[in-house]
């Protein structure tokens, strides 16, 4: 393949084995999540902006998104929305430390995908858990 | 194949000054890059404060909402919270975009859509907020 280092000059270089060549990683696997998750989360925006649209509108309007919201949908659209901002809330923190420089040892990276995992899990289940709590 | 003995070469055509400056073919460096880390740093603390002021309002009736609202603290919070949220977002769908959509046309078209229901929601957010904390009594 064809490239061009930083200098401008063409240079060859041999291609990177395909996607379907590679065994799924953990690490790939979380970094395609984190890009299916900030996807899934700019269509949930909808949701926020039909609600605060509708808020500013006035209580029937506002009554009407509520009751969606609670509809059996409405609930499972939330809770993946819950999942999608929790994981991509811990892979983005991941995403920050890679950024400074840290965390890039296989030993670390492996730990911290593990980790955002746990993190997306736990908080997720905590915050419904105490969202029915509240409700009940 | 016989390429050990076949040196591609081409005339660079950018300026030493606009190699130094790095700005690349997108005329932009790392902006880009940049703006992205800023918007998430700041959303790791709207988001949290966010989850929390919904888990307090969980079925709040209306008069709630607009009380809630009416609280300089939320509004300028709300509006930090959509301004970069949506900001964020047209950053991360730009490259999705242009990671997996490579007809030209069709490209440029994705981002423009994707640049204009970006914007329009993020008005409607700003317009609906600014109304329900600034509306006087409801």
């Amino acid at each position: 393949m064809v490239a061009r280092t930083s200098d401008g000059r063409l240079v060859r270089r041999p291609l990177s084995p395909h996607l379907q060549i590679y065994r799924p990683q953990i690490t790939s696997a979380l970094s395609i999540f984190h890009r299916v998750t900030g996807v899934a989360l700019s269509v949930g925006t909808l949701l926020l902006v039909w609600w605060l649209v509708a808020a500013a509108d006035g209580a029937p309007a506002y009554d009407a998104v509520q009751g969606f919201i609670a509809s059996p949908i409405g609930l499972l659209l939330l809770f993946g929305w819950t999942a999608a901002l929790f994981y991509h809330f811990f892979a983005g923190l991941r995403h920050l430390a890679w950024d400074v420089g840290r965390g890039f040892e296989k030993a670390e990276y492996h730990a911290s995908g593990i980790a955002v995992l746990i993190a997306t899990g736990a908080c997720t289940l905590l915050t419904w858990f105490v969202g029915l709590l509240l409700r009940a | 194949m016989s390429e050990k003995t076949h040196t591609p070469h081409v005339a660079v055509l950018r300026s030493p000054l606009g190699r130094v400056r790095g700005l690349g073919s997108a005329r932009s460096g790392v902006a880009h890059w940049w703006a992205e880390r800023v918007t998430s740093a700041a959303l790791v603390p709207l988001t949290l404060w966010f989850i929390l002021a919904l888990l307090g309002h969980l079925g709040a009736p209306h008069a709630a909402i607009v009380a809630w609202m009416q609280s300089p603290v939320t509004m300028v919070l709300m509006l930090a919270l959509v301004l970069t949220t949506f900001h964020h977002m047209h950053l991360g769908l730009q490259v999705v975009i242009e990671d997996y959509i490579h007809a030209e046309p069709v490209r440029l078209a994705s981002l423009l859509v994707m640049r204009a229901v970006t914007a329009l929601l993020a008005l409607a957010s700003v317009v609906s907020i600014l109304k329900l904390g600034l509306s006087g009594h409801v």
